[in-house]
C-alpha cells in the first residue's frame, strides 16, 4: 500500500509540479449540463498542433472526459468531464503523462462566460459601426455639401446615432445614475452629460437646419471609451476563490476511536480536544492533533509547501489539512476544528487584505481631479458666453464643445492599453498577470521577500554528501535504497548509480526506513533512531535532512541531503539587489537549512522557523515602516503573506491556494521572472504616466480653443481620434526590449525529458 | 442626388451586415483561440475534441 502511494510522489514531484487535490479540482470546476462538469487547466508549454493533438488525444482516452479542447492563444485546455465515471485527478495526470506541465485554472466566473465582457464588446461593436458610418456623412458635410444635402445627411446621422447611443451608452448612463443617486460623482457623469447634451443639441440643430451637428463626435467618443473600458475589464482582478478552496480542504468529519476499540464517524465540529481519532491511509488530517500510535508518511505540502512526504512517529504534531499517505495512525485531537490550521489560515487570509487596498489605481486618482475640472470649465464657458455675449444658444454650443473636447477618450485608454500590452508581454514570457493594479503596485516595490522551499529551491531533494562513515558505506546504502520509492532513497540511489541492489530479505518500514539482512548482518537505512542512535537528532526538512546507515544497531554512516536551489536563483537575487531592492528570506524551515540557502544566494536578511502568522507580522512590520514588499512564495502557509504583501508572485508549482492569492504566477519555472516582472512594471508605469501626460496635454491645448468657441465638429473629431491613436502607439512601445526566455516554440516539453532521465 | 438614394441605404445595409457578422462571431466564440485555429488547419485527421489512436 505504502509503495503504491509513494510511487506517485517522485513521478509528479520531480518536475515543476505538485500533486493536485481532488477536492480542490472539483471545487474549481463548474456544472456544464447534466452530470457533467467543466474545468480549465493551464498548459504553458503547448505551442503547436502536435501539442494540441497530444493533449486532446490523451484526455479523450479517459472514460470520464466527454470533451477536451485546447485554447492555444491562452494556453489552456477546457475539459468537460463526468465525475462519477472516473477520478478528476486522472485529468491533470493524463496531461502530465503526455509530456506537458499543467495546473488547474481558477474559473473566471460562475458559468465560464463573462457577461459583462460580452455586453461591453457588443456595445463597442455598435458604437464602432455607428461612428464609422456617421463619419462618412460628416466628411461629406465638412468638405462642403450644400444646405439641402447637409440637412439630409444630418437626418440620416441622427437615425443611426440615436439608437446606437441609446444602446452603447448604457454602461455609462447606468453607472452615472448610480453614482448621482447616492450623491457622488464619477468619470461617467461628465461622459454621460457630454454625450447626452451633444446628442440633444445636435438633434435640435438638425431640426432647425443648423450647420453643426456632433453625432459623429458622440458616437466616436463612446467607441473609444468602450474600447478603454473593455480592456480595463479584461485587466480587472478576477474573483479570488482562495478562501473557498481552503474550506474545501477540510474533511467533513473524523473517525472517533472509542474506549473499547469501536469506531464511529462524527461530524467535524463535534471533534473536541482530547478525543482519540483514527486516521487511515489516504485520509486528510481533520483537526490539529498529536500522534499516539503508529507510524507513517504524511504529505505536508499543503501546510509547509514541502513536497516531500515527512515520516511521523508517536509524539509528532500534525496540522489539519495534511494527508496521511501510509499506515494507520491513532491520534489525539489537540485543537477543535475552528482553531485548527486550516481555519486559522482562512481567518488570516480574510484579514490580510489591508496593504493592497491602500493602493489607489492611477486612473482613479487622475479621474478624481479631472472630472470636477471638466464640469467647472464647461459651466464657466456656458455662463461666460451667455452673460457676456447674451446668446444662450451659442453659449450652449460652446459648452458642449468643451465637454466633447475634454471628454476623457485618451485618458480612458491611457492606463488599460498599457496594462493590456504589459499582460501580453508577460504572458509571452510565461508569466500570468491576474490583476492590472498588480502591475502598478509592482512598479513601486522597495523590498522583495522570498519563501525558501519551493520558491528559491525546487522543493525536491538532492544528495549533498556523506557526513560520517567510510566510502564503502555509500555503495551499501545505495544498494539498500534501490528497494524503496521514497524521495530520499531515490536521491541516494542516484548518488551511486553503479552500486548493485542488495540481494536478500528486504523490508521497508513506513516512516522509518529499510531493513535488510545480508550474510547474517542486519543493515538498516533510515532515520537515526531506527538505525540505533539514541537521540533522534535534528529532523528539519529540506536542506539539512540526514539519513543514517546502521549495522547491527549501530550507526556507521550518515548521508546529508539538501534541497535543489533553482538554477537562476542566485543571478535573480543579485539582479534585484543590484537594482537597489532589499532582498530577504522568510522561511518556515529550520535555521540550518535557511542559513545554507541564504549563504549560497547571498541573502543577508533571513528568518527561519516562521509560522504563517510570523510571516504576516514581518510583512506588516515592513508596511508600517513604509516599505512596499513583494512576496514570492508558494505554499498554503505563504498564502496569507502573499495576500497581505503589497504585491505577490507565485510559481505555477505552488499550491492552488498560494496561486490564487498571488498577483502574478510564473509558469516558466524561472526565478528570473521576478526581476523581469519588476522591470516590465516599471516601464509600464512610466508609459502610463507618459500617456496621462499626453492625454492631458492634448486637452490643455484644445481646451482654450473650445472655450473661445473655435472648435467645430471637425476639430473635435481630429483631436479626439489623434490623441487616442497616439496613446495606443505609445503603449505599444512596451513590446520592445529584451525577453526573458527564448520563445516557447523553441523549447521541448520539459517534463518529458525529466521523465526519460528518471 | 438620385445615386445617393440607392448608395446610402446600400452602404448602411453593408455596414449593418458587418456589424451582425461581428456580433455573431463574438457570440459563437470565433475569437477565443485565433492561434489554435491557425494550427488546427495543418492537422487533417482530428475532429475537435476527439481523436483516435494515431
Amino acid at each position: 500500500m505504502s509503495a503504491t502511494l509513494l510511487d506517485e510522489a517522485p513521478a509528479t514531484g520531480s518536475a515543476d509540479v505538485r500533486p493536485d487535490d481532488a477536492e480542490v479540482l472539483l471545487a474549481m470546476s463548474r456544472p456544464a449540463g447534466a452530470d457533467a462538469r467543466q474545468i480549465e487547466f493551464a498548459v504553458p508549454d503547448a505551442y503547436c498542433v502536435t501539442c494540441i493533438n497530444a493533449i486532446e488525444g490523451a484526455l479523450a482516452r479517459l472514460p470520464q472526459v466527454t470533451s477536451a479542447r485546447v485554447n492555444l492563444s491562452q494556453r489552456w485546455v477546457r475539459v468537460v468531464f463526468a465525475p462519477e465515471r472516473g477520478a478528476v485527478l486522472d485529468i491533470p495526470a493524463a496531461i502530465r503523462r503526455s509530456g506537458y506541465r499543467t495546473h488547474a485554472l481558477d474559473p473566471v466566473t460562475d458559468n465560464g462566460q463573462d457577461q459583462v465582457l460580452q455586453d461591453l464588446i457588443r456595445a463597442m461593436a455598435v458604437a464602432g459601426f455607428a461612428a464609422g458610418n456617421i463619419m462618412l456623412f460628416s466628411v461629406s458635410i465638412w468638405s462642403g455639401a450644400d444646405a439641402a444635402t447637409r440637412d439630409m445627411f444630418h437626418w440620416i446621422s441622427a437615425l443611426i446615432a440615436l439608437p446606437a447611443i441609446a444602446y452603447a451608452g448604457r454602461p455609462f448612463f447606468r453607472s452615472a445614475y448610480a453614482a448621482l443617486r447616492v450623491g457622488r460623482t464619477n468619470m461617467d457623469v461628465p461622459i454621460s452629460i457630454g454625450v447626452t447634451l451633444a446628442t440633444a443639441l445636435s438633434l435640435y440643430e438638425t431640426l432647425t437646419s443648423g450647420a453643426h451637428a456632433y453625432f459623429d463626435a458622440s458616437t466616436m467618443l463612446l467607441f473609444f471609451l468602450l474600447a478603454g473600458r473593455t480592456l480595463d475589464h479584461l485587466m480587472r482582478e478576477k474573483a479570488r476563490g482562495a478562501i473557498a478552496n481552503l474550506a474545501r480542504l477540510s474533511p467533513r468529519g473524523a473517525t472517533l476511536w472509542g474506549e473499547g476499540g469501536e469506531t464511529s464517524y462524527i461530524a467535524l465540529d463535534q471533534v473536541a480536544p482530547g478525543m482519540t481519532l483514527l486516521l487511515r491511509a489516504g485520509e486528510r488530517v481533520p483537526v490539529d492533533c498529536c500522534v499516539l500510535e503508529g507510524t507513517g508518511d504524511v504529505d505536508l505540502s499543503i501546510v509547509t509547501g514541502e513536497s516531500m512526504a515527512v515520516a511521523v512517529a508517536p509524539g509528532a504534531n500534525l496540522a489539519a489539512g495534511a494527508v496521511n499517505l501510509s499506515g494507520t495512525l491513532k491520534v489525539e485531537a489537540t485543537r477543535a476544528a475552528s482553531e485548527s490550521f486550516l481555519s486559522q489560515m482562512a481567518v488570516l487570509m480574510e484579514s490580510a487584505e489591508s496593504s493592497r487596498t491602500a493602493h489607489r489605481r492611477i486612473a482613479d486618482r487622475a479621474a478624481s481631479i479631472y472630472a470636477p475640472a471638466v464640469h467647472a470649465s464647461a459651466l464657466l464657458t456656458f455662463l461666460g458666453w451667455g452673460l457676456l455675449g447674451g446668446n444662450w444658444h451659442e453659449a450652449l454650443m460652446n459648452a458642449v464643445a468643451v465637454l466633447i473636447i475634454t471628454c476623457p477618450c485618451a485618458l480612458a485608454l491611457a492606463v488599460p492599453i498599457v496594462h493590456a500590452v504589459a499582460a501580453g508581454r508577460l504572458f509571452s514570457n510565461g508569466i500570468m498577470m491576474r490583476d492590472g493594479t498588480g502591475l502598478e503596485r509592482a512598479a513601486r516595490v522597495t523590498d522583495v521577500a522570498f519563501d525558501k522551499t519551493g520558491t528559491l529551491t525546487l522543493g525536491h531533494v538532492r544528495y549533498a554528501g556523506q557526513v560520517a562513515g567510510d566510502a564503502a558505506a555509500l555503495a551499501m546504502a545505495a544498494g539498500l535504497a534501490r528497494h524503496s520509492h521514497h524521495a530520499l532513497a531515490i536521491a541516494l540511489s542516484r548518488a551511486a548509480p553503479d552500486a548493485p541492489a542488495i540481494a536478500g530479505e528486504v523490508r521497508e518500514m513506513a516512516g522509518q526506513g529499510i531493513e535488510a539482512v545480508v550474510d547474517g548482518v542486519a543493515w538498516r537505512l533510515g532515520n537515526a533512531r531506527f538505525c540505533g542512535a539514541s537521540e533522534s537528532g535534528d529532523r528539519a526538512g529540506g536542506a539539512g535532512t540526514e539519513v543514517c546507515l546502521g549495522r547491527d544497531g549501530r550507526v556507521v554512516a550518515v548521508f546529508a541531503f539538501e534541497d535543489t536551489i533553482r538554477p537562476d536563483a542566485a543571478s535573480s537575487v543579485a539582479e534585484l539587489a543590484g537594482r537597489g531592492l532589499a532582498v530577504e528570506m522568510l522561511s518556515g524551515d529550520g535555521p540550518r537549512a535557511v542559513d545554507a540557502v541564504a549563504g549560497a544566494l547571498g541573502i543577508g536578511r533571513h528568518a527561519a522557523r516562521l509560522s504563517p502568522e510570523d510571516k504576516l507580522a514581518a510583512l506588516r512590520e515592513s508596511a508600517e515602516q513604509g516599505r512596499r514588499v513583494m512576496m514570492v512564495g508558494d505554499g498554503i502557509n505563504d498564502a496569507p503573506a502573499l495576500r497581505a504583501a503589497y504585491v505577490s508572485m507565485a510559481p505555477s508549482s505552488a499550491s492552488d491556494i498560494g496561486r490564487s492569492a498571488a498577483d502574478f504566477v510564473f509558469l516558466n519555472g524561472r526565478l528570473a521572472s521576478v526581476p523581469f516582472v519588476l522591470a516590465v512594471a516599471r516601464r509600464a508605469d512610466r508609459l502610463v504616466r507618459e500617456n496621462l501626460a499626453l492625454a492631458i496635454g492634448y486637452n490643455a491645448l484644445a481646451l482654450p480653443l473650445a472655450i473661445a468657441g473655435h472648435v467645430t465638429p471637425l476639430i473635435a473629431a481630429v483631436a479626439m481620434s489623434s490623441s487616442s491613436v497616439l496613446v495606443v502607439a505609445n503603449a505599444l512601445r512596451l513590446h520592445f526590449g529584451a525577453n526573458l526566455v527564448a520563445p516557447v516554440a523553441a523549447r521541448p516539453a520539459p517534463v518529458r525529458a525529466e521523465e526519460l532521465l528518471s | 442626388m438620385n445615386g445617393l438614394v440607392i448608395l446610402i441605404p446600400a452602404a448602411i445595409c453593408l455596414g449593418l451586415l458587418a456589424l451582425v457578422t461581428f456580433l455573431w462571431a463574438v457570440r459563437t466564440g470565433q475569437y477565443e483561440d485565433l492561434k489554435g485555429a491557425a494550427e488546427r488547419i495543418l492537422d487533417d485527421d482530428s475532429a475537435p475534441g476527439r481523436r483516435d489512436e494515431p
